[in-house]
């Protein structure tokens, strides 16, 4: 049994694949750095995570494949599921190996599963661009006359931020924000000019989903009662259906959303 | 890399806005208004954000999603995407199956222009809505209200640079010149018809009349055209409503079958190019007046199968004869359209998934427009097979008796499919499709639902004695 190890990011499995055809020898499993080698394991290679060589193997990806397949690719990679990796390497290989264009073949376990998966990451994007939900903050530089900053925290099921992001720089251009992932602790924020992905030392405050009074602007609460106000008062008691509304908006959402506190 | 900061939390400084208390006791009024005005509003159906997409600009708040976000749902699981609100809730007109009609003794309450801005802008920012849908009751005239209305949209858009969807209700009765100028700053305009048969309406709603509606429709759709038509001489002409109209039809509270129901909104999609007619369960809000239907419960499962049948003469192909005729006028309650057109017609099917057009592929009970596409790009591959079809998210129980797959079994095995009292739903052995076993059948086994098992049968269990 031949085994790969890699650093678990996704330049680490497109290096992985430039190793496979470099040294002809394709890897029975990919495993992470920490985990335990199986049994009758004969050959084992760490692979060297390489941007030149992922980049590589990549362009070559964008010529034999349309954008969205490799969107497709990529998006898979980010709902994190155990086992996605090989799901992509050997997708990976059929693409080079084979003349006819496979991501349509669905009769194929792994295309078939990658699409799927991708279409779950993208409609953990949806979500988040539906149900996140920002918190006026009381920014210290309001006193100099600066914008406050709105804060949101998000715990997408995958790690769908990164896709997301494009939607709120796009439509909240005149206010900094800060979305963070509670769950993988990283975030971004906005400063009126750019977005930065960030980490943060101590986030203690918003891992609690509401952020604290007195961190809030003057009028934050105001508008958090009239928006509960509203969304109750929507509701046509004849048509009472709690099980429509979850599967519209499941449960793992209501704790972050500001109606449903 | 993430670049490290040490730390975002805001610290507490003095505060230079009014300290809470005061701000409540100015705001507390508002919040019961806006109460009042929701309640009054939320008997709309449409709440859609969709048709128009349009990125941000430097500068302004807002950006339009060409699909719609729903940003919330409701109790009753309905969408909430804009701000779906009535400017006033007092109404001059006496329409028997409204809320808001003069006679009814609710709460009134008004929201000022300003007050309405403010609330759009606020709930925007904190991404709780996709936009604005300003709807209100007629005050004094049709053009007085309409002209209220447009100063908020007109506000909203020059002196607040809001650049999120709006979508405005446009008064019946209401002057073109008026309606010129909202579909300006609205990115949708709607009028609604209410009951769709003019006779029924007159009934219902004497103040009203079917040309107050129609005329609006056409200024929306007169003005939606000629916008179209200056776009392609010029790149930088306005858009006007670029997102079109729609309109609601309320189900229930007349007697028209589905046959004119539905045979009507095909001719509003056709003829005034309606984006999306909308349709709406009866709910009895006025039930001392005598001239509405007594009902237990408002007709849920008929307007979802107008909505499905809708769904069929937009995506599906089908034509509105197809779904109900003179013979049949009203939808099958217990099974979809899709499904009982296709009982109807069995010489149809089986469907070989291997060989047939897209088109009837779609006509398939239990396979949808995404299953479809997937089966004809994946069968350029290889052969399609039960197991690809289930993996693919068909819905077998539906579908495995209008398809075969071409595999040695010819279609595909059903296993123990027996009604309760022990009829087999098969007459020839392995295959179970509808050329081989009668209609009715194969409806009764849909319709009839399994009783809860306990467990597996197929596995024995030990019972011990208590």
């Amino acid at each position: 049994m031949t085994v790969f190890r890699y650093d678990s990011t996704f330049e680490g499995l497109l290096t992985a694949v430039f190793d496979a055809y470099t040294r002809r020898q394709v890897p029975d499993v990919l495993l992470s750095d920490g985990d335990i080698a199986p049994l009758f394991t004969e050959d084992e290679h760490t692979v060297v995570t390489d941007p030149e060589k992922s980049q590589r193997v990549w362009s070559a990806l964008e010529k034999r494949l349309s954008r969205d397949v490799c969107n497709m690719l990529f998006f898979s990679w980010l709902s994190e599921e155990k086992g996605v990796d090989g799901m992509i390497f050997r997708f990976i290989r059929r693409v080079f190996d084979e003349v006819a264009n496979i991501s349509t073949d669905f009769a194929d376990p792994d295309v078939l599963r990658i699409k799927q998966l991708a279409q779950k990451v993208s409609w953990e994007k949806t979500r988040l661009t539906q149900f996140t939900r920002f918190q006026k903050g009381n920014d210290p530089s309001e006193n100099d006359g600066g914008a406050p900053t709105f804060f949101a925290p998000v715990s997408p099921q995958y790690n769908a931020l990164p896709l997301a992001i494009p939607y709120f720089k796009d439509r909240f251009r005149d206010q900094k924000w800060l979305i963070y992932d509670i769950k993988r602790r990283y975030g971004f924020y906005y400063d009126l000019h750019t977005v930065t992905e960030i980490t943060m030392d101590d986030d203690a405050h918003l891992l609690a989903g509401q952020l604290d009074n007195e961190m809030l602007a003057a009028d934050e609460k105001l508008f958090q009662s009239l928006w509960k106000t509203y969304f109750h008062s929507m509701a046509i008691e004849a048509r009472i259906n709690p099980r429509l509304q979850r599967q519209h908006m499941p449960k793992r959402f209501w704790h972050l959303l500001t109606e449903m506190q | 890399m993430p670049r490290r900061i040490t730390t975002c939390v805001p610290k507490l400084s003095l505060p230079l806005k009014p300290p809470l208390g005061e701000l409540w006791a100015m705001k507390e009024s508002v919040i019961e208004k806006l109460r009042v005005l929701a309640e009054s509003a939320k008997y709309d159906v449409s709440c859609a954000s969709s048709g128009i997409s349009r990125s941000g600009k430097d500068g302004q708040l807002g950006s339009a999603h060409g699909w719609g976000i729903c940003h919330s749902f409701t109790a009753d699981g309905r969408c909430v995407s804009l701000l779906k609100i009535m400017m006033t809730n007092h109404c001059m007109y006496d329409c028997a199956y409204c809320i808001n009609r003069r006679s009814n003794d609710i709460p009134r309450a008004t929201m000022t222009p300003a007050e309405l801005v403010e609330l759009t802008i606020e709930f925007y920012r904190r991404n709780y809505i996709e936009g604005l849908f300003l709807s209100s009751g007629v005050i004094k005239n049709p053009d007085y209200t309409m002209e209220r209305m447009v100063r908020v949209v007109k506000d909203l858009r020059t002196l607040h640079r809001y650049n999120g969807y709006i979508h405005m209700k446009s008064i019946p009765g209401a002057s073109e010149a008026l309606v010129r100028e909202a579909g300006l700053y609205a990115d949708r305009l709607s009028v609604n018809i209410e009951i769709p048969r003019e006779d029924n309406l007159k009934l219902l709603a004497p103040e009203k009349d079917h040309q107050s509606v129609y005329q609006p429709m056409r200024y929306i759709h007169q003005g939606f055209l000629e916008s179209a038509e200056d776009r392609r001489k010029f790149k930088k002409a306005p858009r006007w409503t670029p997102a079109g109209q729609s309109t609601q039809m309320i189900v229930g509270a007349s007697p028209e079958t589905d046959n004119e129901i539905l045979k009507l909104s095909t001719k509003l999609y056709n003829v005034q190019g309606m984006k999306r007619v909308y349709f709406s369960a009866f709910v009895p809000v006025n039930d001392y007046d005598k001239r509405l239907p007594m009902l237990a419960s408002p007709p849920l499962v008929r307007e979802n199968r107008l909505y499905q049948a809708d769904w069929l003469m937009r995506f599906y192909g089908f034509g509105a004869g197809e779904i109900v005729d003179d013979a049949y006028p009203n939808l099958d309650l217990e099974i979809d359209p899709k499904l009982a057109w296709a009982l109807r017609h069995p010489e149809r099917f089986p469907v070989d998934l291997n060989r047939a057009d897209y088109e009837m592929i779609l006509r398939v009970p239990g396979i949808g427009v995404k299953s479809a596409q997937l089966i004809v790009a994946a069968r350029r591959h290889s052969r399609i097979s039960a197991q690809t079809l289930k993996k693919i998210g068909v819905v077998m129980k539906k579908a495995q008796f209008f398809v075969t797959t071409g595999e040695k079994t010819g279609g595909i095995e059903l296993k123990n499919i027996v009604f309760s009292d022990n009829t087999p739903i098969l007459t020839s052995g392995k295959a179970g499709l509808i050329g081989d076993t009668h209609p009715d059948l194969i409806r009764k086994f849909l319709t009839t639902k399994k009783p809860r098992r306990k467990g597996d049968l197929d596995q024995t269990s030990i019972v011990f004695p208590e």
